[in-house]
């Protein structure tokens, strides 16, 4: 996939016109639809920043930390230090990037890596989750803040956009474009090859002159800072950031099982798993909502079915189908193209 | 509150200790799993949530609590069993982070599951153990019980594994996953046996549990990672390690809690676990490999 490719430049002159496509299909709920396509593309642009370690082996449980660090010291910054997020946005990934490092830097060096790296960012999440909650003088603690709004919602100065829902796509849509860009820049870059091979055998690797720690330390600083950056951006659509929306396991979960969901080594796989948790929470949503029996016997239990749904679903796909979905889709297609069965492992490296 | 060395600051202390009873028995569990199956249940905070549900609705049903507590554990040592035998022996020869993320999978759908089932409201059972006085310091029955059954089940758990066939089966699998099915011990009934028992531990938590906190489908987040940390800090497998883990932990939390708000006990158990990890990867207590 080449992002300047004549079907790429179509596809995104597409996603350009949609906005005038909603307003014309359906007219009164133009804003409803335009909320849910601005989430599916900030949620895919994370979840593509996770993806870019994920595909190395490096499974991280610790960038809800780095959303909540983003979204966080965006806000901060401006509630209480009156600094515009034009220059909080940066220190606040900055900060972000910095902590990366810090955890990294060790786990690399002594080769911590499978469960151990997994639970070990996975106390980063919590520590992080309980310092928002702990400063609750300035945090709101686990009820969450809200940036001060300024003067009339849009601000250029204050970053602000959120009741102009076309503006707000396309401020989505270029982040999800940057995403994307970063994402095929790594792919095709030298330290690709570096990681993968690193991934696989380390000292291996290492033996062929690859340096491993700062070849995971550079994609690393890479993926923390763009998790940073689409906190960031998500509190400032929203206008309100809370420990549990932002930060903390839950949001480092959906990261990886979205991305597993998509596909981990295809570049639109984080997009496709957004596209495929959002929907389903929405679709759901909306069926029960609409229909009066579900309504009667679900009750209040509704409210978890999604859920149910999703952990279920998850389980299965990692059984039968660890490459997610768009990537088993890729993989039937280039098979039924070359006429024959794909060599066992030649294609991807092996997951983990 | 400021800290002091009075009588408050040695209340938190015992009252850390007597947590640690439990924590430690909880570890022991996951650390069981982990050292005879090799696979990281993430969902095992859960379990223990299943259990306490189960001893629940068993209790206002009418059955003496012992009786729901025994019934509590059956029912997790079920779940256990169902657990391994649907979701973790399909991906047993998968990368070994797709088998902890498929028990993330678990948790979810749990989490769920309880939900939809039995609502968010809290739940108590009702039951109260009363307190004892010490010299100006109080602690509730409920926790010195949970601490007393939960070395009681530690002791028992090692006399089975050192003085049974099974258990020593276990052990060997541990050791060794390949030469020991060579050897004549079924792995694959090991595993259930181990699940089974890993699980019911969660069980006899829950039994524990119910009498000293509120039930809810979201109690798992609460304790799940502090467990998980205990693990990895004694090292993961070594149920030894994760003993004196369990110690370490639930003091900087009660102490803590008493001199700073709640979260920043566990905050700084967290931080602690990260630079104790970082300085010694293989665990406080593993060997290094």
């Amino acid at each position: 996939m080449k992002l300047t490719s004549p079907a790429s430049i179509a596809a995104f002159g597409g996603l350009l016109l949609v906005p005038a496509l909603i307003r014309i299909v359906f007219p009164d709920s133009e804003k409803y639809y335009l909320h849910l396509l601005i989430q599916i593309l900030l949620w895919s642009f994370i979840y593509t920043g996770w993806s870019l370690m994920g595909r190395f082996g490096l499974t991280s449980l610790g960038h809800g930390a780095f959303t909540g660090i983003g979204a966080y010291g965006c806000v901060l910054f401006w509630n209480f230090a009156g600094l515009s997020p034009w220059l909080g946005i940066p220190v606040s990934i900055a900060v972000a990037v910095a902590v990366s490092l810090l955890i990294g830097y060790p786990c690399f060096r002594l080769r911590i890596a499978g469960h151990y790296f997994a639970l070990l960012t996975l106390a980063l999440t919590e520590f992080v989750r309980l310092c928002i909650v702990g400063l609750r003088d300035y945090t709101g603690g686990s009820l969450g803040t809200q940036p001060k709004r300024a003067a009339d919602g849009i601000s250029f100065y204050a970053l602000q956009f959120e009741p102009d829902r076309w503006l707000s796509y396309y401020i989505a849509l270029a982040l999800w474009v940057f995403g994307l860009w970063v994402w095929l820049r790594v792919d095709r870059s030298m330290d690709r090859y570096a990681l993968d091979a690193a991934s696989q055998d380390e000292d291996a690797a290492a033996s062929v002159g690859v340096n491993v720690t700062r070849e995971k330390l550079k994609i690393t600083a890479l993926s923390a800072g763009l998790c940073a950056l689409g906190g960031a951006i998500y509190g400032q659509y929203q206008m309100y950031i809370g420990p549990d929306t932002i930060a903390g396991l839950g949001v480092s979960l959906n990261m990886v099982f979205a991305v597993i969901a998509g596909g981990l080594w295809v570049p639109l796989g984080p997009t496709v798993g957004a596209i495929f948790t959002q929907v389903l929470t929405e679709g759901l949503r909306v069926a029960i909502q609409g229909s009066a029996t579900l309504k009667a016997t679900l009750g209040s239990a509704a409210l978890a079915l999604d859920q149910l749904i999703y952990g279920l679903l998850l389980i299965l796909f990692i059984i039968y189908m660890p490459k997610g979905i768009l990537g088993t889709l890729m993989e039937r297609r280039a098979r039924k193209k070359a006429g024959k069965p794909a060599a066992p492992g030649s294609a991807e490296p092996a997951p983990g | 509150m400021d800290c002091h060395l009075d009588v408050f600051f040695l209340e938190a202390l015992i009252n850390g200790l007597l947590l640690a009873g439990l924590l430690a028995l909880l570890a022991l569990g996951l650390n069981l799993v982990f050292g005879v199956i090799d696979v990281v249940w993430i969902c095992y905070a859960e379990l223990v949530m299943v259990g306490m549900y189960g001893i629940f609705y068993a209790h206002k049903a009418g059955v003496p609590f012992v009786l729901a507590a025994v019934i509590g554990i059956a029912l997790c040592a079920a779940a256990g069993v169902l657990l391994h035998m649907l979701v973790i022996r399909p991906v047993l020869d998968q990368a070994p982070i797709n088998q902890l993320l498929v028990t993330g999978g678990v948790l979810i759908f749990l989490q769920a599951a309880a939900t939809m089932a039995f609502g968010i409201e809290f739940k108590n059972l009702g039951i109260r153990l009363g307190s004892v006085g010490i010299a100006d310091m109080s602690f509730s029955w409920s926790r010195i019980l949970a601490f007393g059954i939960a070395l009681a089940a530690m002791l028992a758990l090692w006399i089975f594994l050192t003085r049974t066939y099974t258990g020593t089966a276990i052990r060997a699998i541990a050791q060794d996953r390949q030469i020991m099915p060579l050897m004549g011990a079924d792995a694959r009934r090991i595993y259930v046996v181990t699940s089974a028992i890993g699980a019911g531990l969660a069980g006899l938590a829950a039994s524990l549990m119910v009498l000293q906190y509120d039930i809810y489908p979201q109690i798992g987040l609460q304790f799940g990672p502090l467990i998980f940390m205990i693990c990895v800090l004694g090292g993961l497998g070594n149920m030894i390690g994760g003993f004196i883990a369990a110690f370490i932990i639930s003091q900087f939390i009660a102490v803590g809690s008493s001199c700073f708000h709640t979260e920043w006990g566990y905050a700084v158990a967290f931080l602690f676990f990260m630079v104790a990890v970082l300085i010694r990867p293989q665990g406080l207590f593993g060997a290094k490999s």
